[in-house]
């Protein structure tokens, strides 16, 4: 898969490499700022009051 | 990073020889690469989850928490003459806030210098304890006023704003800051219930009965950290309060004990 990847990529190894580091950067950010906040209110419920 | 290694190690056995005919890819060299994936990405979540979120959050709301005070000093009009003694001057109160509608800024010094996370009313999670921070327990008293203060926020993830609870030592300054000025709180006790205890939000926590006399501040969090199954309590009582026109406090600053 990310071999397959590395091949649909254009460009010499450093741009492909340069291309590939942007998308993991830019995964990340979509995990840090949206799929993890979103996740963490099912995986760690957490109640902070008394009722 | 682990990607971009995975990419070239895959590739390493075809470099260099594009002419040949490539290899294709398994079903299971794609689950594979798919699990190990989901495990990077599982891992990266308990890093965030641990530090990097609450990071992030934290500084977030301490942001917000300055440029509220700052937007207060600003907006600040002093009174005509300076007969207002500072020292005897009486806790304006504020009236109560709507659900998520911040009134003001928590200040402990104990819980580092740029501590300041804005308190807002109501305590549910989406609309105050998540997005905001400081959550105000609806129909307790509001900053100064007799009886008692009662606030929640979180001890882990979002920002934590209470992650430090436990380390309060008595006499701590607990101070809310209001766009009228200071209230400050001192730190008294900690104690440990369970999630249905209710009484400690009454106007003298824990006494049925008693009517309000002296000011207490209740501050709920979850223990132990992680976990559902008890709630931490602190709770302090109330020093003075400091109008904005006598300027910022002494106990903003943590007296090191």
């Amino acid at each position: 898969m990310y071999a397959a990847l590395w091949h649909v990529l254009p460009g010499p190894w450093w741009l492909r490499l340069f291309i590939l580091l942007v998308l993991i950067a830019a995964a990340l950010y979509g995990l840090v700022f949206y799929a993890f906040p979103w996740v963490s209110q099912f995986v760690n419920p957490q109640e902070v009051t008394v009722q | 990073m682990e990607e971009a290694l995975a990419g070239h190690a895959g590739d390493a056995g075809t470099r260099g020889a594009h002419a040949r005919p490539r290899r294709r890819a398994s079903v299971l060299g794609v689950i594979g690469e798919l699990l190990i994936t989901a495990g990077i990405i599982t891992l990266l979540y308990v890093v965030w989850q641990l530090w990097v979120g609450d990071m992030i959050y934290g500084a977030e709301r301490n942001a917000t928490g300055h440029e509220l005070s700052q937007t207060w000093a600003q907006e600040y009009v002093p009174p005509a003459e300076g007969s207002d003694d500072p020292l005897t001057a009486e806790p304006v109160i504020l009236a109560e806030p709507g659900d998520g509608e911040e009134f003001g800024v928590l200040h402990v010094p104990r819980f580092g210098p740029d501590y300041a996370v804005p308190m807002a009313g109501g305590v549910t999670r989406p609309t105050t304890l998540d997005p905001i921070g400081i959550g105000h327990y609806p129909g307790t008293s509001m900053p100064g006023e007799a009886g008692n203060f009662a606030v929640a926020a979180h001890r882990t993830t979002f920002g934590a704003p209470f992650n430090r609870i436990a380390e309060l030592r008595v006499g701590d300054a607990v101070v809310a800051e209001t766009a009228d000025g200071w209230y400050t709180y001192r730190f008294r006790t900690l104690e440990y219930v369970t999630p249905d205890q209710v009484e400690v939000l009454l106007p003298v926590p824990q006494a049925l009965d008693v009517p309000a006399g002296t000011q207490y501040i209740t501050m709920t969090s979850c223990s132990p950290m992680f976990s559902m199954a008890e709630r931490i309590v602190a709770y302090g009582v109330f020093e003075s309060f400091t109008p904005r026109s006598a300027g910022a406090p002494a106990s903003l600053t943590l007296e090191v004990a």
